[in-house]
């Protein structure tokens, strides 16, 4: 019995390895707003979003897979999270009751893990009440499947297998072990057998037959026979005992699975929950192949913006199917670094099999997503800070492949311009014919005039837009670079306030 | 060809020695010999290493036993009857301990069976080896021999008769509070499969292994020895026929075989000891011995200290020596930390070792067949000695002169330490003269540079230091006129006190 709600054919798994750079994805994408937002203060919650959201799917079967799944859970709300409560109350029992297999010796062994599988019998049951009930309400393949499994493998009559099992398990009437001679007339290969009697009075019945038997009383202060005995039964009861505390521990690691793969799905519910609380649209996005270029949404919005200043936020509508290069120049405060952030949100969203925050998105996958930040200062000291930024460059271009996509973010500017333009233009340019896919916020007019000069057919330039007055609109317009940033505006702002006193 | 013993030729056996040779200390030999038995302890090799041998026929009777074995296959053939020998020893040992009837007499059985695989393998194994020795051929033909006889092919089938009748019995312990019965086996099934089967489908991956390891070694309580009574009551025959063979083979074992079994594992111990130095790059050869005093040896070493440093990065030095007539004596001297003192062992053990019929270290060697060794390193002060220290060495140096014939060969390490240099060298030279005078060979390490120069018997060689860097010594010792400078030199370059250094210093 597999969960299977994450992928179609495999176990969700929350220790794959993290991209290299989570770290950086972390802070330069606000991730851990998105995190929490999902986890709503729950520790598990938090690590499983982190999880997915960082392990990117690679294809887009793979992704709709999850879409029509969180499709029926943000249908059904209420059932899907009474779903989620059924590992959570094996847990809290777990706890409540001391339960566990910790002992050193089969027959302990043994006991507690038939008390652990009465345990998760009912809650066995409580699922196979729920897939009863409410299964017709999901349309999606991946819950059709987990009910109709659910259904066929609990049925009624396997329950009463269990119970029986668990009931014979507690072997009130003694055990019957089989055994032959090893070496040295030792005895050896030890095996509990299945009396062939089912009724209780199993050892008067056998022992009652014509077949020879003896039997051996222990003196009553035979302490250390009775430890023989009680060793020798231990033999008896070694594998059933490894039989069934694994089974209890299989049924344990399926309740955890569905927790695990349920989380996500949780998180996802949480999430679009506060989104409609401040009215931001979502919508689930149209995965293209990552060997396509395709990029066009409409009011795409800054996810950690919004939930940070829990309210609404603008969004932004751009086309740039076909595209490899996005160039984004313009006005400071002009709502760069939040667009190049929704970039990256939106693509992380979409292959881990989210909704994004838009009216409207579609995008090719990609293999693999970087980040190139200016940093606000070099901690270390050891080297420059242009030395830093050639230093994290460097280790990008140990990762990158082809259709991966690298957002740049001021880099390179902790030099002149005529160098850090070059130095730019040179990696761009490398990038492009690796086939990666770049976005570029940059004051650096050299550098975007330079690509803009190109006329090139696969680059859209952005512009952080502001109207004549100097009011910002925070929202980008297609257009080509200027060659002021207008920082005139926010030296204005301040200064004339300044001379403005000066006046009085 | 007749077999005696692996290690003798004839019957020229000697008497196995219980205590270490006086020297083997001060040669460091006792950490050599102490490493080759610790690897196999269930031999009890020291003696072997205690008695070394006065004809060279046997030790070449040994060196062509040693080459053989140096075949890995073998070897790895003379291992594997080994490992099965001692298993079947220790059953013997155990069977001794045990109490029960059946389970006594279940252990001799399987000692028996044992006993039987082993030798019928090794016999079957070295039919495939190409043999030169003449102790492991004549070895083969007794074995050969032995297997092939009535008796033994008696002992091996009825064996196996009797154990397939034992295994086949199968029977069933019914387990209760303070209670327990015992009754054939009935056909009953397995239940924890059928528990593992009714959980197959919750099957996730892996889990934890929840068998408690409930391994004991061998042997019964009383609740199992019951168990066994009842058994052998349930099925009378196989017990009564496992009593019958008892009765038969009490003694099983022969005697020749066992013999060979501890003795070949001299030549085993030896060869995988040396073996693990050789990944030091270090070389070994069969020297030829005899009464020529004209010995040699090339890249010789000293073994204690390889086997010290063998899981080390540290280089082992290799010494040369030869000596040619007349020369005699090797008087060493140089600077302190030099390695003279390990020069000096390693000429002790490779004659030692010569003696034993072993490989020696280095490429190539020619030996002297000594009949005793005599060492005399300086000892620590003894405080219930009443005589001084200086006394003590000339009454030990005595003795040794005593007892000393042309034919032995004596180390002497640093003695006369105690004394003003004008009387040691006094002393030194006088009894230098009586060995001079017994025409023994002679290892001398010495601070003395006029001992090394006493006469045509004697010849000087010098521990060295790195040209380089001077102060630090290389732990070679070459055949050089011993000047007395070196060691001073070096630190006085380091120093910067040499003349020029001095000079140089000055004016600048």
């Amino acid at each position: 019995m597999k969960v299977f709600l994450m992928h179609p054919n495999r176990d969700f798994d929350p220790k794959q390895k993290l991209p290299f750079n989570e770290d950086a994805l972390t802070q330069d994408l606000e991730l851990n707003t998105l995190f929490n937002a999902m986890a709503q203060g729950d520790e598990f919650l938090f690590d499983v979003a982190k999880q997915s959201v960082l392990s990117s799917l690679d294809s887009p079967d793979a992704i709709r897979y999850r879409q029509e799944i969180l499709r029926d859970c943000l249908k059904n709300p209420a059932i899907v999270r009474e779903i989620y409560s059924i590992p959570i109350e094996s847990i809290e029992n777990k706890h409540r009751h001391w339960m566990g297999i910790f002992s050193k010796y089969p027959s302990s062994i043994l006991n507690g893990a038939v008390e652990m599988l009465e345990m998760f019998v009912v809650l066995l049951k409580k699922l196979k009440r729920i897939a009863d009930e409410h299964a017709q309400e999901f349309e999606s393949p991946g819950f059709r499947r987990f009910f109709a499994m659910i259904q066929q493998e609990l049925d009624d009559e396997y329950f009463a297998v269990v119970e029986n099992h668990l009931k014979v398990l507690k072997f009130r009437n003694g055990v019957l072990i089989s055994a032959e001679l090893g070496n040295g007339n030792e005895g050896t290969n030890y095996i509990l057998r299945k009396t062939n009697y089912d009724n209780q009075n199993w050892v008067k019945r056998i022992l009652a037959r014509k077949s020879q038997a003896y039997s051996y009383s222990l003196p009553p202060r035979d302490e250390a026979g009775a430890q023989a005995l009680e060793n020798l039964r231990s033999r008896g009861l070694n594998l059933v005992a490894n039989a069934v505390a694994q089974s209890a521990d299989h049924i344990d690691s399926f309740l955890n699975n569905l927790r695990l793969e349920l989380a996500f799905y949780i998180g996802c519910l949480n999430l679009s929950e506060q989104l409609a609380q401040l009215g931001g649209p979502i919508a689930f996005p149209q995965p293209a192949p990552s060997d396509e270029r395709r990029h066009s949404f409409t009011s795409l919005y800054d996810v950690a913006l919004a939930l940070t200043m829990k309210q609404k936020v603008v969004g932004n509508d751009v086309n740039a199917d076909g595209k490899d290069l996005v160039i984004i120049t313009g006005a400071n405060q002009g709502g760069k670094s939040t667009f190049l952030r929704s970039i990256g949100l939106a693509q992380l969203m979409t292959q881990c099999g989210m909704f994004v925050p838009a009216k409207s998105f579609s995008a090719s996958l990609i293999k693999g997503l970087f980040t190139h930040y200016k940093r606000e200062e070099d901690t270390s000291m050891q080297s420059g800070k242009f030395d830093e930024e050639l230093g994290r460059m460097s280790v990008i271009v140990d990762h990158i492949t082809q259709d991966s996509m690298i957002l740049f973010n001021e880099s390179f500017a902790a030099t002149n311009e005529r160098e850090g333009s070059e130095i730019a233009r040179q990696i761009v340019m490398a990038l492009l014919e690796e086939r990666a896919k770049v976005f570029y916020v940059t004051h650096l007019y050299e550098l975007a005039y330079g690509f803009h000069a190109k006329q090139l057919d696969n680059a859209i330039f952005l512009r952080a837009d502001r109207k004549s007055d100097g009011l910002r609109t925070y929202k980008l317009i297609e257009g080509e670079p200027l060659q002021t940033s207008y920082a005139v505006d926010a030296y204005n702002k301040i200064f004339r306030l300044n001379e403005h006193e000066k006046d009085i | 060809m007749t077999f005696y013993s692996i290690l003798f030729e004839k019957e020229n056996i000697q008497k196995e020695a219980a205590k270490q040779p006086d020297f083997f200390s001060d040669l460091n030999l006792d950490q050599v010999i102490d490493a080759i038995a610790a690897r196999k302890k269930d031999y009890n090799l020291k003696p072997f290493f205690y008695n070394h041998l006065r004809d060279a026929e046997t030790i070449y009777y040994r060196h062509e036993v040693m080459r053989d074995l140096e075949d890995k296959v073998l070897m790895a053939c003379i291992n594997a009857f080994a490992e099965r020998m001692i298993i079947v020893q220790r059953y013997m040992r155990m069977v001794e301990k045990l109490d029960s009837h059946h389970h006594k007499q279940g252990w001799i059985l399987e000692a028996v069976l044992l006993y039987c695989e082993a030798i019928t393998n090794f016999a079957h194994e070295l039919e495939k080896i190409n043999i030169t020795s003449r102790g492991l051929i004549a070895f083969h033909e007794y074995v050969t021999t032995y297997v092939h006889a009535h008796t033994f092919q008696a002992l091996q089938k009825e064996a196996q008769k009797v154990k397939h009748e034992l295994s086949s019995v199968k029977y069933c312990v019914i387990i209760q509070e303070g209670r327990f019965s015992v009754r054939r086996y009935e056909g009953e099934t397995d239940y924890s499969i059928e528990v593992e089967q009714t959980f197959e489908k919750f099957k996730q991956g892996a889990v934890k292994n929840y068998l408690v390891d409930l391994y004991k070694g061998a042997g019964m309580n009383h609740i199992e020895a019951k168990i066994l009574e009842f058994v052998a009551l349930l099925y009378p025959k196989p017990f009564a026929a496992l009593d019958q063979f008892c009765a038969v083979h009490s003694r099983f074992m022969d005697e020749t075989i066992l013999v060979f079994n501890r003795e070949i594992q001299f030549y085993v111990a030896y060869l995988e000891f040396i073996a693990e130095i050789k990944y030091k790059g270090l070389n070994f050869c069969y020297p030829q011995i005899g009464v020529n005093r004209e010995v040699y040896d090339y890249d010789g070493f000293d073994l204690a200290l390889a086997n010290a440093l063998i899981y080390t990065e540290k280089p082992v030095i290799r010494n040369d020596f030869y000596l040619n007539n007349p020369e005699r004596i090797i008087v060493v001297s140089g600077p302190n930390q030099g390695g003279k003192t390990t020069f000096a062992r390693t000429f002790g053990q490779l004659h030692y070792l010569a003696s034993l019929g072993c490989p020696v270290p280095g490429r190539e060697a020619r030996l002297f067949l000594f009949d005793q060794i005599f060492t005399h390193f300086e000892k620590e002060e003894d405080i219930h000695n009443l005589r001084g220290k200086l006394e003590d060495d000339v009454a030990r140096t005595h003795d040794i002169l005593v007892r000393a014939t042309p034919d032995s060969i004596l180390i002497m390490n640093e003695i006369f330490a105690s004394t003003t240099l004008k009387d040691a060298v006094f002393l030194s030279k006088e009894i230098m003269a009586k060995i001079m005078e017994l025409d023994l060979l002679c290892v001398w390490v010495t601070f003395m540079d006029e001992l090394a120069s006493l006469s045509e018997k004697t010849i000087s060689m010098v521990s060295t230091v790195v040209p380089e860097n001077p102060a630090m010594r290389a732990f070679r010792i070459i055949r050089k006129p011993a000047d007395g400078l070196a060691y001073a030199l070096s630190l006085a370059e380091k120093h910067r006190l040499t003349y020029e250094q001095i000079k140089e210093r000055i004016q600048s």
